[in-house]
């Protein structure tokens, strides 16, 4: 008994309109599982069925190796901080920490002994005695996080909760919540549409379309080897650029350009001829020096530049299709220059052109 | 620069100009109206407003008048009947119509309408409603419970527990929409926060959601307690203050003292005590609501 939270063949229906469809998903002890997708895909409400804020229509959910499909929320092992805080405003913030726990009728010093390990790991402390209108956004957020954490459970549920704070905060609270993952070692499961939040926390990610997992796997394999075209081209900013052709005897044709599939680890079997998708990502190629070691070679001219101050994304035209390069922030190009491309075809990622599916 | 600041007096002239016929209303008609009241309820006046002072005379007569006293009476329990059962129903009625449910637009409409009619009809249905010869009493008689009696309008005990539920039927429906336009109002995460927690609904709306709604509260509190004070069309359509003077309320003894009575006087010392209650209720709550109000988050 590993997993934490298993679901078993989860539908969801509302109406006639089908939210998730036979969804099963096993998620391990300690394990931080981030749930990604773009608005409307189901995976807040995947996270309010494990939550038992939603009824599901058939499957199962089981925490902790309890089946708590028909559960309370409250009844299930878990804590939960929302987007919008969720915090009750009339409560200060050590009301809002002891609500449920007092409603649970648990001993007074059990209550401020949880109060003070939770406000300390979330250094809340001096805040105890304010009221959420008195806090700010990354403050209320923390108060949030502490309310899941004093209910003293085993798994941890995120529903977009930095969305509502400013990129700094976003970017200082995710660093939080990765070290409290570290250090309470707690199964954690977390919603957002942020490639970047879902990049940096997760041991693994789900990304969602249509109320299905598309794909579940670590960072690394999700952007490195996304298993069809939706995937590839949601991960990954600028996103990957996409080639239409076709394989012929072995090779990539598009326009005049030809790329020959040795380095490439097809996913099944070899490959096969036939209309194909190439889509290789803007950091992925070389430019410069390097570009003698790429198998492939190309020369494009620039048409637009985007310094951002660490890169210089580059836009152009590679047979026919509009192509983004990534280039060092100091390397030195201007408008309508001929730039010299290097392509590894065994960084590329070939995508049927019917099914999208890696090839 | 040869450009001077402009004088402040007339900057938004036009929005200044447009103010002025509402200023000069407040100012004649409620603060005049209401001085001039004043000033002549320490006169002997009777058909006509004259300036022969008698003191005090016109309170003294009116404290040891009996039927201003059961007018005070009525209105305290009419007063606080309505205010506790208008929050508790408008309340209960919002929140069941909050569950999601179906034809949530017929129901709310249906229970909103009495609201739309006038006090003067609502208090002739209600007349006839609670009319022995042919109203609830002589149906549920006719079902064979010959012995049933319901006619709070002829007991002169219990007559303005009659006009109560007239006035029940009539506000619930206002308070209900605004207690829903409240309800409405309150983050869906909050709920579901609260069920995380394990906190039971009922406890939810009593420390979560009903704190959470305070603005809406005091507007309808504001509201039903305006109609409390100025009850008067309702008595008249209903009860015409009987029977005797079981129902009579303050409104009803200042129009009779003024107009029936030619007692101007009376009237004027009526109102004026009307003015000082309804002074000392709201002057001390405005200080606590508004007087701290920069401190407020």
């Amino acid at each position: 008994m590993n997993n934490s939270v298993e679901i078993k063949n989860l539908d969801l229906q509302f109406g006639a309109v089908k939210v998730l469809q036979d969804l099963n998903l096993d998620i391990g002890k300690g394990e931080f599982l981030v749930l990604l997708g773009s608005s409307g895909c189901g995976k807040s409400t995947l996270l309010n069925c494990i939550a038992g804020l939603l009824d599901v229509t058939a499957g199962q959910i089981h925490i902790n190796g309890t089946n708590v499909t028909w559960a309370e929320p409250s009844e299930r092992g878990i804590g939960m901080v929302f987007q919008s805080y969720a915090l009750y405003p009339q409560m200060t913030v050590e009301g809002n920490l002891s609500f449920g726990l007092k409603n649970a009728k648990l001993p007074k010093a059990e209550i401020a002994q949880r109060i003070k390990h939770a406000s300390e790991i979330l250094q809340i402390e001096p805040l105890l005695k304010r009221k959420p209108a008195a806090l700010s956004g990354g403050q209320r957020q923390r108060v949030a996080i502490g309310r899941a954490l004093v209910r003293d459970v085993d798994v941890f549920l995120f529903d977009e909760p930095l969305s509502n704070l400013d990129a700094k905060l976003r970017a200082d609270l995710r660093v939080e919540i990765k070290r409290l993952h570290q250090r309470l070692e707690n199964t954690m499961i977390y919603v957002t549409h942020d490639q970047i939040e879902a990049m940096t926390l997760a041991d693994r990610i789900a990304i969602m379309r249509g109320g299905q997992i598309m794909q579940l796997g670590t960072p690394d394999d999700i952007y490195g080897r996304p298993v069809n075209k939706y995937v590839a081209g949601f991960i990954g900013s600028p996103s990957m650029n996409f080639l239409d052709g076709t394989i012929q005897n072995g090779a990539f044709k598009a326009g005049d350009l030809t790329v020959p599939l040795a380095g490439y680890d097809f996913a099944s079997g070899g490959a096969v001829d036939g209309p194909t998708t190439l889509g290789i990502r803007p950091e992925h190629v070389t430019t410069g020096q390097l570009v003698s070691d790429a198998p492939i070679q190309v020369d494009v001219i620039v048409e637009l530049i985007e310094p951002t101050g660490s890169d210089k994304l580059i836009d152009c035209q590679v047979a026919g299709h509009h192509f983004r390069v990534r280039m060092e922030g100091q390397a030195s190009v201007s408008v309508g220059q001929t730039l010299r491309l290097g392509i590894d075809p065994a960084r590329a990622s070939l995508f049927d052109a019917a099914t999208e599916e890696r090839l | 620069m040869a450009s001077e600041r402009p004088n402040q007096l007339f900057r938004n002239g036009s929005a200044k100009i447009a103010a002025i016929p509402m200023i000069v209303t407040a100012l004649f008609v409620f603060v005049g109206g209401t001085v001039w009241t004043v000033v002549y309820s320490f006169t002997k006046s009777g058909l006509l407003p004259r300036l022969n002072w008698v003191g005090l005379d016109q309170y003294e007569r009116l404290w040891a008048t009996r039927k201003w006293l059961v007018a005070i009476e009525n209105l305290v329990i009419y007063g606080f009947c309505m205010l506790v059962l208008v929050f508790v129903i408008g309340f209960v009625l919002a929140a069941l119509l909050d569950q999601k449910i179906r034809f949530e637009n017929t129901v709310r409409t249906i229970i909103l309408y009495p609201y739309a009619l006038s006090f003067v009809v609502t208090g002739l249905v209600w007349q006839w409603i609670l009319n022995p010869e042919f109203g609830v009493e002589s149906i549920v008689r006719g079902w064979g419970w010959e012995s049933f009696s319901f006619d709070p309008l002829y007991n002169a005990d219990i007559a303005i527990y009659g006009v109560l539920i007239a006035g029940l039927w009539q506000g619930s429906g206002l308070v209900m929409v605004l207690m829903l336009a409240g309800l409405r109002g309150i983050d869906q995460e909050v709920w579901k926060a609260a069920r995380v927690d394990g906190i039971p609904t009922w406890k939810t709306y009593i420390f979560i959601v009903i704190p959470m709604m305070r603005p809406v509260f005091i507007t309808t509190l504001v509201l039903v307690v305006t109609g409390i004070v100025k009850l008067y069309d309702l008595i008249v359509a209903q009860t015409g203050g009987g029977p005797g003077i079981a129902t009579e309320v303050p409104a009803k003894y200042v129009y009779d003292m003024m107009f029936q009575a030619n007692n101007l006087g009376q009237g004027f010392a009526a109102s004026t005590m009307m003015l000082v209650t309804v002074a000392l209720i709201v002057i001390p709550w405005a200080i606590l609501e508004f007087g701290g109000s920069k401190n407020r988050g």
